[in-house]
């Protein structure tokens, strides 16, 4: 080396070169520590991936909301605007003035507020909103607004305005509409089916699908005996994390299950109910006689029954109608259980003592000795504990909601082994399928949350947010269109409305009922 | 600056550098990592501009990405010396971001759930200097890539670490 080299101050010796390449160990540690850490986990995951039998992506069947683009324009008439009618004309396409206003303030408010943009992405399901029948004038006039709304879902174009009938009948009669949209108190339910099925029209009813046995037998034999397509309004047939649940169970993860345990847990007013009276209703402008046309007990003008009529049994069906019906209609959907051999109920007005006669408080036990399985549906609207829906086996236990959560049994047959190589963790998920969407929504009121915990707001397709009110008006119409079978058809109604109606039954006679599959009588 | 002093400094932006790019890559590979949730639950400075990029679908991915990338580029840098002063920067930026997002302040709670007992200082602060502290004691032209690229640059030598000392002598 010459003196003039070893002296260029830019020359980089032999141990500055090995100072400057300081990180190459480091990085080799890194990367064979990491690659180390990777085969690991992925070896882990192999081994309970495929001793399981289930992948974690999405449900292999979903039930497809739209089969092919909508061809024909249905004719849709709505029966019933309350809050859930108002709520399924907005999911066909047809927000009330009203409530764009309110979205739009609410999401200046707070953007994650996705209300409205979930509203404006639904696809245009091409219907149109002709006739509504609705006992309350201003809800009526509000109906008729939104049917001729021009801010539509996929910029679809605005409708004439809607007719407006005073009587269901009359509706039925008319040639301007294909298909019914219920969401009248439970009373109506039945009354209203049988007559649209007489008269053609298809039907989608808001559950519980009756408000007695008698008519639940009465109306299953209508729509069987009729072309009509029916659908019950059960959204958690289109959420994801259901379908991905009942894939997870026909693989055996769970093992033998004995137990399930439903519940609801809602702590407002509101979830009790306690549902706003407007100021306009008096009875000049609501059809009290109609109202209460077919209820048991005849009773002078109240606005409390009228806007409040969850709370009595005059009208709907308590908790069990209400709530108890979305659980058990997951677990149907889940597990296949049909129509339980015994039911035993319990509860009580424990703490809205404002003058209702459906239970606040209010438990029932079902019995399936067939599948050597119980199912308890446990709830109280005084307390906002979230318990989830639990499916409990010997081997693992799963819990649905809006997410799917699988985990391990410490004592379990199946996965002793590989408990005991430190394989599984019992205190850890074993498995846990979120709908992919990565983004936050806010769920504004304590209902929409209780809702959108349970998959009965929204689900996700394609990592989008979707109503799963939508999806199921929309799979109904496809059905209507291109024929096949509504996720919801009338003998999952059946089933849902005898299960309910043994829990209502139970609880008011105080005693165990039994279902007679041979009679088919509630005993 | 002695020897185990330059040690103790090349250590500490080794050290980081590691974290960060493990930080990026096990996000990176994670399909269901994302930024949102923490964004959410912003309780302090910028908490509307915070929740607003959360609850943008666009935002989020866009958010998720830059952190991924960021982190695993800011450890690579720091690891190998390389652009280590604009990596620094760079991480600093970042581990503030991060801090207050969600500050262990009186008065402000947070969803993230916290290993261990913070207040005011937490690790993300701790790192945040810690990474200054490698910015300002850059020991990276001798112990490093950028040792070998701006050799020949006008500030090339930094006559205080020894190595550079020896090249000189």
């Amino acid at each position: 080396m010459s003196d003039a080299a070893s002296n260029d101050p830019t020359r980089i010796s032999r141990r500055g070169w090995l100072q400057s390449l300081v990180a190459v160990p480091v990085l080799g540690v890194f990367v064979f520590n990491y690659l180390k850490k990777r085969a690991a986990d992925d070896a882990r995951k192999q081994a309970i991936m495929s001793e399981l039998g289930v992948t974690e992506s999405g449900p292999a069947i979903i039930p497809n909301a739209i089969s092919k683009p909508p061809g024909s324009k249905i004719r849709v008439g709505i029966i019933g605007y309350g809050g859930e009618g108002e709520s399924l004309v907005r999911h066909a396409g047809f927000a009330s003035p009203k409530w764009l206003e309110d979205a739009k303030k609410s999401v200046a408010e707070d953007p994650r507020d996705k209300q409205l943009d979930t509203y404006l992405h639904q696809d245009d399901l091409n219907v149109a909103l002709t006739a509504v029948c609705e006992l309350f004038d201003v809800r009526a006039e509000r109906a008729i607004a939104a049917s001729q709304i021009d801010q539509r879902p996929g910029g679809a174009a605005a409708n004439p305005p809607a007719k407006r009938y005073r009587r269901y009948t009359d509706l039925l009669e008319s040639k301007d509409v294909d298909a019914v949209i219920i969401a009248t108190p439970d009373v109506w339910h039945s009354r209203i089916t049988i007559d649209a099925a007489a008269a053609g029209k298809h039907v989608y009813c808001e559950k519980c699908m009756t408000r007695t046995e008698e008519e639940a037998r009465a109306m299953h034999e209508a729509v069987t005996r009729s072309h009509v397509v029916f659908q019950l309004g059960h959204q958690n047939r289109q959420s994801e994390a259901h379908n991905k649940a009942r894939e997870v169970i026909a693989a055996g993860v769970l093992g033998p299950i004995t137990l399930v345990e439903a519940t609801t847990n809602r702590n407002t007013p509101w979830g009790a109910w306690v549902w706003d009276i407007e100021a306009e209703g008096s009875p000049q402008t609501i059809d009290w006689d109609q109202f209460q046309e077919l209820a048991p007990h005849k009773v002078a003008f109240s606005p409390e029954r009228f806007f409040r009529w969850r709370c009595w049994y005059d009208y709907g069906t308590g908790l069990a109608g209400d709530l108890l019906s979305h659980e058990y209609d997951a677990v149907n959907q889940i597990l296949g259980v049909g129509i339980p051999k015994s039911c035993a109920a319990s509860g009580g007005i424990y703490y809205f003592k404002d003058g209702r006669d459906a239970p606040d408080t209010f438990q029932a036990v079902y019995e399936y000795p067939d599948r050597d399985l119980t199912f308890v549906y446990s709830a109280t609207l005084a307390n906002g504990r979230d318990r989830g829906l639990a499916l409990m086996g010997h081997d693992a236990t799963m819990v649905v909601g809006g997410a799917l959560t699988v985990q391990a049994d410490g004592d379990s047959t199946r996965y002793a082994e590989k408990i005991k190589d430190g394989v599984i963790d019992p205190g850890q998920p074993l498995f846990t399928y979120r709908p992919g969407f990565k983004g936050i929504d806010a769920v504004t009121s304590a209902t929409e949350r209780y809702f959108a915990s349970r998959g009965l707001l929204y689900t996700y397709r394609g990592g989008r947010r979707v109503s799963a009110y939508h999806l199921l008006i929309g799979e109904w119409l496809d059905v209507i269109r291109n024929g096949g079978q509504t996720s919801c058809n009338i003998d999952r109604g059946f089933e849902e409305a005898i299960t309910c109606h043994m829990a209502t039954r139970s609880y008011l006679e105080g005693r165990k009922v039994t279902w007679d599959p041979v009679r088919r009588r509630i005993m | 600056m002695t020897r185990p002093q330059v040690a103790a400094l090349v250590t500490l932006r080794l050290f980081i550098g590691w974290h960060f790019l493990y930080e990026g890559l096990a996000k990176l590979v994670n399909p269901y990592w994302t930024s949102a949730e923490y964004l959410d639950q912003a309780g302090w400075l910028f908490k509307k501009q915070f929740v607003a990029l959360a609850a943008s679908p666009t935002a989020v991915i866009v958010v998720d990405f830059l952190n991924e990338w960021g982190l695993l580029l800011i450890g690579l840098g720091l690891l190998f010396g390389l652009f280590t002063r604009t990596a620094a920067v760079a991480g600093i930026t970042l581990l503030l971001l991060y801090y207050i997002v969600a500050p262990p302040l009186v008065g402000i709670s947070s969803a993230v759930p916290r290993e261990g007992s913070y207040l005011i200082v937490n690790k993300v602060l701790i790192e945040a200097a810690a990474l200054a502290v490698v910015l300002l004691f850059n020991t990276s032209r001798s112990f490093g890539l950028d040792g070998l690229i701006f050799r020949r640059g006008p500030d090339a030598a930094i006559p205080s670490e020894p190595s550079v000392a020896r090249a000189q002598s």
